[in-house]
């Protein structure tokens, strides 16, 4: 057991680092740090500058085109991408649909797709809930049927994130009513251009547009575009899912929200003195602070057991998606109650990167207060998807505890 | 980053779990908290077989050489053992403490015969009306010839009845050079000094209590306790590092041994949640208890990771790494083990609440773990503080 970096790792966090400094575009930089809209071409350029580094999927393999880093070097690239405020990538692409791709695909699809989404060339969401079907999955509709060289697909699929940005979108389908509902499912890769497809914003509480729902009108989809076997999309669907919860912990934003919800405590003032000097709201962020550590340690337990005994992620991803998503959510609640009376004003043009403050307004004001009490309400999905705490809950009762 | 152990911790684990799967059954455990003594000889022999006794100790004093991380896995089967010997305060506190700031003399007396369980010793640094404050100091030290003479009381000493010796921390005289001692405030962090004394010595008298958790503790009354120069531990008016190192090995120790209860509560809860039937079906079956459980077993592992970081970085020479390493991690740890704690016995019904099964037994013990070397609240001021 040791907590301490190596030299190597040490220089490899340098290097990471020193690469951002250089090629992180400070217009994106800026707006991430100050928690204005990104647009996709924002994130595609990010995409582009990654690949051409090398580093456009850290976490793939190398014989896919990712680095082949192990999750030590993963976790410290991780924590500078947040720390220094570069946007995330596209995590439906890179880090559910691609370790589908590579581990059921065939290598026809393997080889079309994995680049496209490393390049930027193709931006995925995700097809997956239904209106009738949250956390019971797999109680799903949408169907596909077989007709000659295609399948015929109709439905509905909803929480669509970036669905209004998406080329192309993996879906489960029902392709079988026939037994269990989990076994007549398979996993379709659709392209968001195919007719009959429609896409309706939901906006969400914090006013943004950021979910969809998805319509599918007998839309007509290549049988190639399976991925590998008819009903079997159940495992495939299950397996992605363990890749997203792990994600989930977050602890390199978390640590990155941590530091700037002790800067605005330390900003914000009360009683005429710094907010951080007010024990009552200082143990409140001490409180966090102790479960990030833990979950910090935790992270690494779970990924360090995986990569030494060589075996996919289990149900204890549960366990970092459950605490990961709890302190996301108190740490963008803290931020949100360190600006006080400043966490009233609703100013939607002052998420935009050219938005000035009116002198009055910004005598109190301060440059960070527009995002965060949006942040906190958009966050409370962060219990709900990807399996809510409660699924997470019975995950660990059933495949961990046995009960 | 490396959280691997080694196969020479991997056999120390599998020793101790022997062990007391043979020799530390929960009813012989009972026994012997019961006992006079409130522990076993016989086992604290073992344990200087075992090399337990002499596991942190540098091999040119007889010792194993152990690291932060093996004193870990020691502690957690402490805490599954229920294991009432006195290993925290003799060879985590204790012993760290001469092995840390003992002379090469005093070392060389000293440790081979803690580590062939000859001697135990007790860290005596807390006072009335001073709670977990190391610094509140009243005991005095005057100089008396070419030595020593001491007079105060140190109130809830862990481990005392049976100590050999007992480090004291106390204010030295005025007057020589020694920085603010009696007179200065009891609250002085400056001027504290630190001393070995022999339980033998004329004017030192105990009164002795089991713990609610079926340890001994006592206040240590001295009386114009007359001990020698060479008494002193470490420099003079530099006691209070020295003790705050030692509590913090301690602390960090604790975390260890309450991971090791909570993990052994959860197994025991998790079986009675799966063979207990109400209703026609395994109680277990209920998702009410069900959520319960899994919250355990996250705390659980919250806690873990923390109890490693209390061990590696509680083994700093930066105090304020330590400190904010281990009292991060017992403010922590505490509630977890609380509400571990609790739930085991709500989940055990009626059960939980009963003397003679052993659940209740582990809820004691993570209790009174909060309640030693500073409480959760006392924790998270600390490490709240430092955010400052």
């Amino acid at each position: 057991v040791d907590l301490k970096y190596t030299p190597e790792e040490e220089a490899f966090r340098a290097a990471v680092r020193a690469f951002f400094e250089a090629e992180l575009p400070a217009d994106i930089r800026a707006k991430t740090r100050l928690g204005k809209r990104l647009q996709k071409e924002d994130l595609m350029r990010w995409q582009k500058i990654l690949q051409r580094r090398g580093w456009g999927a850290v976490m793939w393999p190398e014989r896919f085109g990712g680095t082949g880093w192990n999750v030590i070097q993963q976790h410290i690239f991780e924590e500078e991408r947040a720390d220094i405020g570069a946007p995330l990538q596209n995590a439906f692409s890179l880090k559910m649909l691609a370790p589908v791709l590579m581990t059921f695909a065939n290598s026809a699809q393997q080889e079309y797709f994995l680049p496209r989404i490393l390049s930027g060339e193709d931006w995925w969401c995700q097809g997956y809930s239904e209106p009738g079907s949250g956390s019971d999955l797999a109680s799903l509709r949408t169907s596909a049927v077989r007709q000659g060289d295609h399948y015929l697909v109709n439905g509905q699929k909803t929480w669509n994130t970036f669905g209004q940005y998406a080329d192309w979108i993996f879906c489960l389908v029902r392709t079988s009513t026939e037994g269990r509902p989990q076994q007549g499912i398979s996993f379709l890769l659709i392209d968001m251009k195919s007719p009959g497809i429609t896409v309706r914003p939901i906006a969400m509480l914090d006013g943004e547009h950021e979910i969809n729902e998805i319509w599918f009108d007998n839309v007509q989809v290549p049988l190639q575009n399976l991925v590998g076997d008819e009903n079997k999309g159940w495992t495939y669907a299950k397996f992605l899912l363990t890749h997203e919860r792990t994600n989930n912990a977050g602890i390199g934003a978390c640590k990155r929200a941590l530091k700037r919800l002790k800067e605005i405590a330390a900003e914000q003032m009360s009683d005429g003195r710094p907010l951080l000097e007010d024990s009552r709201f200082r143990d409140r962020i001490a409180r966090v602070e102790l479960e990030l550590m833990a979950l910090e340690i935790t992270n690494l337990r779970v990924l360090s057991a995986t990569a030494s005994e060589v075996r996919t992620l289990g149900p204890e991803v549960s366990v970092l998606k459950i605490k990961g998503s709890e302190i996301q959510q108190t740490l963008a609640e803290l931020q949100m109650q360190a600006l006080g009376p400043d966490a009233l004003p609703y100013l939607r043009e002052a998420l935009e990167a050219d938005w000035i403050a009116d002198p009055l307004l910004a005598a109190h004001y301060r440059p960070y207060a527009p995002p965060l009490s949006g942040q906190y309400f958009n966050l409370r999905k962060t219990t709900i998807y990807a399996g809510s705490t409660e699924i997470q809950k019975n995950i660990i009762s059933q495949l961990i505890l046995g009960l | 980053m490396d959280f691997t152990y080694s196969s020479e911790q991997i056999a120390l684990q599998e020793t101790l779990q022997r062990f007391i799967e043979r020799d530390y059954g929960f009813e012989r455990r009972r026994e012997l908290a019961r006992s006079d003594l409130g522990f076993s000889a016989e086992a604290w022999a073992q344990y200087a077989e075992l090399g337990l006794l002499s596991l942190p100790f540098p091999e040119e004093f007889g010792g194993l050489g152990g690291n932060a991380v093996d004193l870990m896995l020691v502690m957690q089967w402490v805490g599954r053992g229920l294991l009432l010997e006195p290993f925290l305060s003799t060879v985590v506190m204790g012993g760290g403490l001469i092995r840390d700031a003992g002379s090469p003399s005093l070392k060389g007396e000293l440790l081979p015969r803690i580590g062939a369980g000859e001697i135990k010793l007790a860290l005596a640094c807390y006072e009335a009306e001073g709670r977990y404050d190391l610094s509140q100091v009243a005991c005095a030290a005057a100089p008396s010839g070419s030595g020593w003479r001491l007079t105060g009381v140190k109130t809830v000493v862990l481990d005392a009845p049976s100590a050999d010796y007992f480090l004291v921390s106390a204010r030295a005289g005025v007057g020589v050079g020694v920085g603010a001692g009696v007179g200065a405030g009891a609250h002085d962090a400056r001027g504290i000094s630190l001393f070995l004394v022999d339980r033998a010595a004329p004017g030192v008298t105990l009164l002795t209590y089991p713990t609610q958790s079926g340890g001994r503790a006592a206040d240590l009354r001295l009386e114009d306790v007359t001990v020698e120069a060479n008494s002193l531990i470490g420099a003079p008016g530099q006691g209070l590092a020295l003790v705050e190192r030692a509590v913090d090995r301690g602390i960090a120790a604790l975390c260890a041994e309450a991971v090791g209860i909570m993990a052994a509560l959860n197994e025991a809860t998790l079986n009675y949640l799966k063979t207990r039937k109400q209703f026609g079906v395994p109680i277990g079956k209920f998702q009410a208890l069900q959520h319960r459980m899994a919250d355990m077993l996250i705390a659980a592992e919250q806690a873990r990771s923390m109890a490693i970081i209390a061990a590696v970085h509680g083994d700093s020479d930066d105090p304020l790494e330590r400190r904010r390493a281990v009292s991060g991690a017992k403010a922590y740890i505490g509630q977890a083990a609380r509400s571990v704690g609790q739930e085991a016995v709500q989940l055990h019904g009626a059960m939980g609440v009963v003397d003679d099964v052993i659940v209740s037994h582990y809820f004691k013990r993570l209790t009174m773990i909060d309640l030693s070397l500073g409480n959760a609240d006392f924790h998270l001021a600390r490490f709240s503080d430092m955010l400052v």
